[in-house]
């Protein structure tokens, strides 16, 4: 049976009641959102807070706002919030397609976007698509606010620049016009972490040629876009021969580890695949948007 | 610490310790052993219970997160003696063997059909695809939430009658 170590818990009323609870409970102190990620390593005594501050009563980063050239997203926007958004489907297709294999339907009941990229694991999605989508992170401390791009937020495997009396409570997502994006995943089964993932954001001048492009890697030891793509791609008409360079650059440019999930050639195999057929995906969904372009 | 939340329509309150997962509070302390433990990793979803009318994994959520809350467990589905639709339909169409899956099945069935009545079997099996039933009888269990959606308000009085008689 797992149980996790004694803790005392605390609910948060507002933002600026968790900012106070984390100053006064200190370094042992944990927020707790969906708790998908938390309460499972709680229980395997990974990870062991003297205090569990619960955030979930903070419905007021519970939202999606399309405020002019930007969507902005609260930290506590769940899982099947995103995968349910019109506005989402529409501006930034990545995340529906992301969101459809992240986790299970009823994990994804739970889970938050703030969480997921607190969480910061290698296998987890959103941080590819916030990267590649280059989403500003607004963090909330006891000195103000600030924002930090994905580069600055996400340090690396499990830890982000949030500092332990700071909270993250919005994503930003600029809004481009002639632009999309695409996310593919393989994963062994429902609810398991990817063996490889790819994702690809576009933008099109009005001749059709590759303005921006963004691609991202999931679970194969890339923390950064793939930056070997955009200097190739930009200021070319899309083509089939530079999707397959695209996932050629990108399989040179991963670096995975073999484990469980499958030898070192079969994930960068997929890194190559997967990115051929995301940025194809986000070059023609890019193009549908501009009506006059085929591809 | 103290938490309150309504089990299947009654107000409960409780002294916990702040650790203790909902999946055991509801077993352990509120005797409803529907509710099965089985994984314990997020996996299985035989653990689910409706929080509010979600369906969520209870060994993945303290108790002390469900304070203030409304859950539905596998013991609340019927009404009285009336089956809920999706329990008449694993009835109709042999949706259990063994039987262990079937409450967390169940519950997320009737969460499905309360925001989408008409799934498609696609649909289906989306909805039940992070639940795990080791018996392997998913086409059964498909096919039990179809009968559920097309039997809304349960087995008419007439097949009642007819399996009385029987």
């Amino acid at each position: 049976m797992q149980i996790p170590a004694p803790f005392d818990y605390v609910r948060a009323s507002s933002v600026d009641n968790a900012l106070a609870l984390l100053d006064r409970h200190g370094a042992e102190s944990r927020v707790v959102a969906g708790g998908h990620s938390l309460l499972p390593m709680m229980k395997l005594r990974l990870a062991r807070p003297d205090w569990l501050i619960d955030i979930n009563d903070l419905f007021e980063l519970d939202y999606l706002l399309v405020d002019k050239d930007v969507l902005r997203i609260g930290a506590m926007t769940r899982h099947t919030t995103l995968l349910e958004s019109d506005d989402i489907k529409r501006l930034f297709p990545i995340i529906t397609d992301a969101e459809r294999v992240i986790a299970d339907p009823i994990v994804r009941n739970r889970g938050t976007i703030g969480g997921s990229l607190c969480q910061a694991d290698p296998a987890e999605d959103l941080s590819t698509v916030c990267h590649v989508l280059e989403a500003m992170a607004v963090v909330r401390g006891p000195a103000g606010e600030r924002m930090l791009s994905m580069a600055d937020f996400h340090r690396g495997p499990y830890e982000t620049a949030v500092a332990q009396n700071e909270l993250l409570i919005e994503v930003r997502i600029p809004i481009r016009t002639g632009s999309s994006s695409a996310y593919e995943k393989v994963e062994r089964r429902v609810g398991d972490w990817a063996v490889a993932a790819a994702g690809a954001s576009v933008s099109l001048d009005s001749a059709g040629t590759i303005s921006r492009v963004a691609v991202g890697l999931t679970a194969v030891g890339l923390d950064r876009n793939v930056t070997e793509v955009e200097a190739v791609l930009v200021g070319q008409a899309p083509t089939e021969e530079l999707f397959t360079e695209a996932g050629r650059l990108a399989s040179l440019a991963c670096d995975p580890l073999a484990d469980q999930r499958g030898p070192i050639d079969y994930k960068r195999h997929l890194a190559d695949e997967l990115t051929r057929r995301v940025v194809r995906a986000a070059c023609r969904r890019a193009a549908a948007s501009v009506s006059e372009i085929t591809i | 610490m103290q938490i309150s939340m309504t089990i299947n329509g009654t107000f409960v309150t409780r002294e916990i310790e702040p650790r203790v997962l909902l999946v055991h509070f509801i077993r352990d302390d509120l005797r409803l052993t529907g509710t099965h433990w089985g994984c314990d990793t997020t996996n299985c979803g035989t653990c689910v219970v409706l929080m509010d009318g979600q369906p969520v994994k209870s060994c993945t959520v303290l108790a002390a997160m469900a304070d203030g809350h409304a859950i539905t467990t596998v013991e609340g589905l019927a009404n009285g003696a009336t089956l809920d639709p999706v329990q008449q339909g694993f009835m109709e169409e042999h949706g259990l063997q063994c039987g262990f899956c079937t409450p967390g099945m169940m519950l997320t069935a009737r969460a499905l059909l309360d925001h989408n009545p008409h799934p498609e079997p696609l649909e289906i099996r989306e909805a039940i695809s992070g639940q795990i039933c080791r018996c392997t009888g998913y086409a059964t269990i498909v096919r039990s939430i179809q009968w559920a959606a097309e039997h809304p308000v349960g087995a008419t009085t007439e097949t009642t009658d007819e399996e009385v008689h029987a």
